[in-house]
């Protein structure tokens, strides 16, 4: 055993430099530009094909967004829902049998109360999402953090009632096939001037000084990076959910990356939300009822996501964050990440390892089985409340 | 003896933070006896460059895990990571991938 250091050194040391200049190991004849997995290299023109290729696979093998549906984009401005607004925007523009079917919108949670910023720092970064989100063409929702003080207790309900359009993917699919021939063009008109209306009432809407108070308020109360970084993470939630049931949106596309994911993991497992994974970390997520979670991007890593948009110009706006410039051990969010990346580095299996554990989690009862479990739900989180579990152990 | 050499950097995803929100750089470096390789580079930037928090970007010999580097557009995974040696006219990247920049 205290041999492991001498013997785990010299390979790690001496990691063998491929040459310079290597080709592409799919078409063999491009020079690469970048290594996605150990020994994958790929050219330029590979690459993108095979990342928009991946995003299409994704939404095509889980069959979970309807064509026709509305479905809203949570974008950040950081590189993972930016280059997923890219993804969305690509696919809608392709030919007809290529094309993505459903109608997205874009929400932007402006966090800046509680990180720090200004007003005009807010306002500058609002300026810059909205160029993009303008050159997108898409209907879009800027909510300030803040509107949280204003949102209904019913967002705290899961909601079962209304039906799913169709209960199987085929049925809807062959249903907007006909609505498709039926309508017509005139139709779609209607529904984006509606959107437009949504649009600008929402766009008006700011927030009141004493919710601003009332929001630092909550936050100064919080002691650690850690139960702040959570919380924000919650309030997040309720708003793009609220927004979502408001506008009549019944997907919402999370931008969460497979290293994302599994620090995420790693992180909830430290929180006490070991209960809760597999509804935090899987590909669609159906805890609020009506509406359903889904995270496209979680099959790419961090790197590809950063090459991607640096190599085809996805823009995306850096906005600082509550763990902006804060040390490896500021939070247990902060320590995880740092950990995995670290790891990561010397071994670059460790996120597709912890990531292919998480695709194994499973709720072990569907959230719609009884009405009579509604109660036992967890009142900010709303997964199901693990707290039994622990009094049995007694 | 090496001549100096003119390159471009370009900080992104939050790095430009630890250099006073600056992204891009262009930087001229000083002639030297042996080449510069990108592991003198990453020494000149934290004493010349970096104006806060210098583990927040280099961590040992190298950049803190969670920063991509690019070399002319290209993984520096490719390119020999600390050991390429520099070129005038280079242009090389680094933009952070963690949470917060």
């Amino acid at each position: 055993m205290c041999q492991v250091d001498e013997e785990y050194n010299s390979p790690l040391e001496h990691k063998s430099l491929p040459a310079v200049s290597k080709k592409c190991m799919k078409c063999k004849e491009g020079t690469a530009v970048l290594i996605i997995r150990v020994g994958d290299a790929f050219c330029r023109s590979c690459f993108k094909e095979y990342f928009i290729h991946k995003f299409r696979a994704m939404l095509g093998k889980n069959r979970v967004i309807f064509p026709g549906e509305k479905v809203l984009l949570a974008v950040s401005g950081g590189p993972a829902s930016s280059c997923m607004l890219a993804q969305v925007q690509e696919g809608l523009s392709r030919d007809a049998p290529k094309k993505l079917r459903f109608m997205p919108g874009i929400i932007y949670i402006d966090e800046g109360g509680v990180c720090g910023q200004n007003a005009e720092e807010r306002e500058k970064a609002v300026v810059q999402l909205e160029s993009i989100f303008r050159m997108t063409g898409f209907p879009y929702h800027i909510v300030p953090l803040e509107q949280v003080f204003t949102l209904p207790e019913s967002v705290l309900e899961p909601v079962y009632s209304r039906e799913q359009p169709g209960s199987s993917y085929k049925a809807a699919v062959d249903q907007h096939i006909r609505t498709e021939v039926t309508r017509g063009h005139g139709e779609p008109a209607v529904e984006e001037t509606q959107d437009a209306v949504g649009r600008l009432s929402l766009q008006a809407s700011t927030y009141k000084p004493e919710h601003k108070l009332a929001l630092e308020g909550l936050f100064s109360s919080l002691k650690t990076l850690t139960a702040k970084q959570d919380m924000l993470q919650i309030l997040r939630h309720h708003l793009i959910l609220h927004t979502a049931r408001i506008n009549g949106y019944s997907k919402v596309m999370i931008g969460d990356s497979c290293t994302r994911l599994a620090i995420k993991l790693l992180t909830n497992i430290s929180l006490g939300r070991g209960a809760a994974l597999a509804a935090d970390t899987a590909f669609s997520d159906s805890r609020y009822g009506d509406v359903v979670m889904v995270r496209p991007m979680r099959d790419y890593s961090s790197k590809e996501i950063g090459f991607y948009n640096r190599l085809f110009e996805v823009q995306s706006v850096f906005i600082p964050g509550l763990d902006t410039k804060t040390a490896d051990k500021a939070s247990i969010q902060r320590l995880t990440e740092s950990f995995v990346v670290k790891l990561q580095a010397d071994f670059p299996s460790t996120v597709s390892t912890v990531y292919r554990t998480s695709e194994k989690l499973h709720t072990a009862c569907p959230p719609q089985s009884s009405t009579t479990e509604a109660a036992a739900k967890c009142l900010l989180c709303l997964c199901a409340l693990d707290t039994k579990a622990g009094k049995l152990q007694h | 003896m090496a001549a100096p050499i003119a390159i471009h950097l370009e900080f992104g995803g939050g790095a430009e933070l630890l250099f006073d929100g600056v992204k891009e750089h262009h930087v001229t470096l000083p002639s030297q006896s042996e080449p510069w390789d990108v592991k003198q580079l990453l020494v000149w930037i934290r004493e010349n460059l970096l104006k806060e928090r210098p583990e927040l970007f280099v961590q040992g010999d190298s950049v803190r895990p969670g920063i991509l580097v690019l070399i002319n557009d290209a993984d520096w995974e490719l390119m020999g990571e600390l050991e390429y040696q520099l070129q005038d006219q280079d242009n090389i990247v680094f933009i952070s991938t963690l949470h917060g920049g």
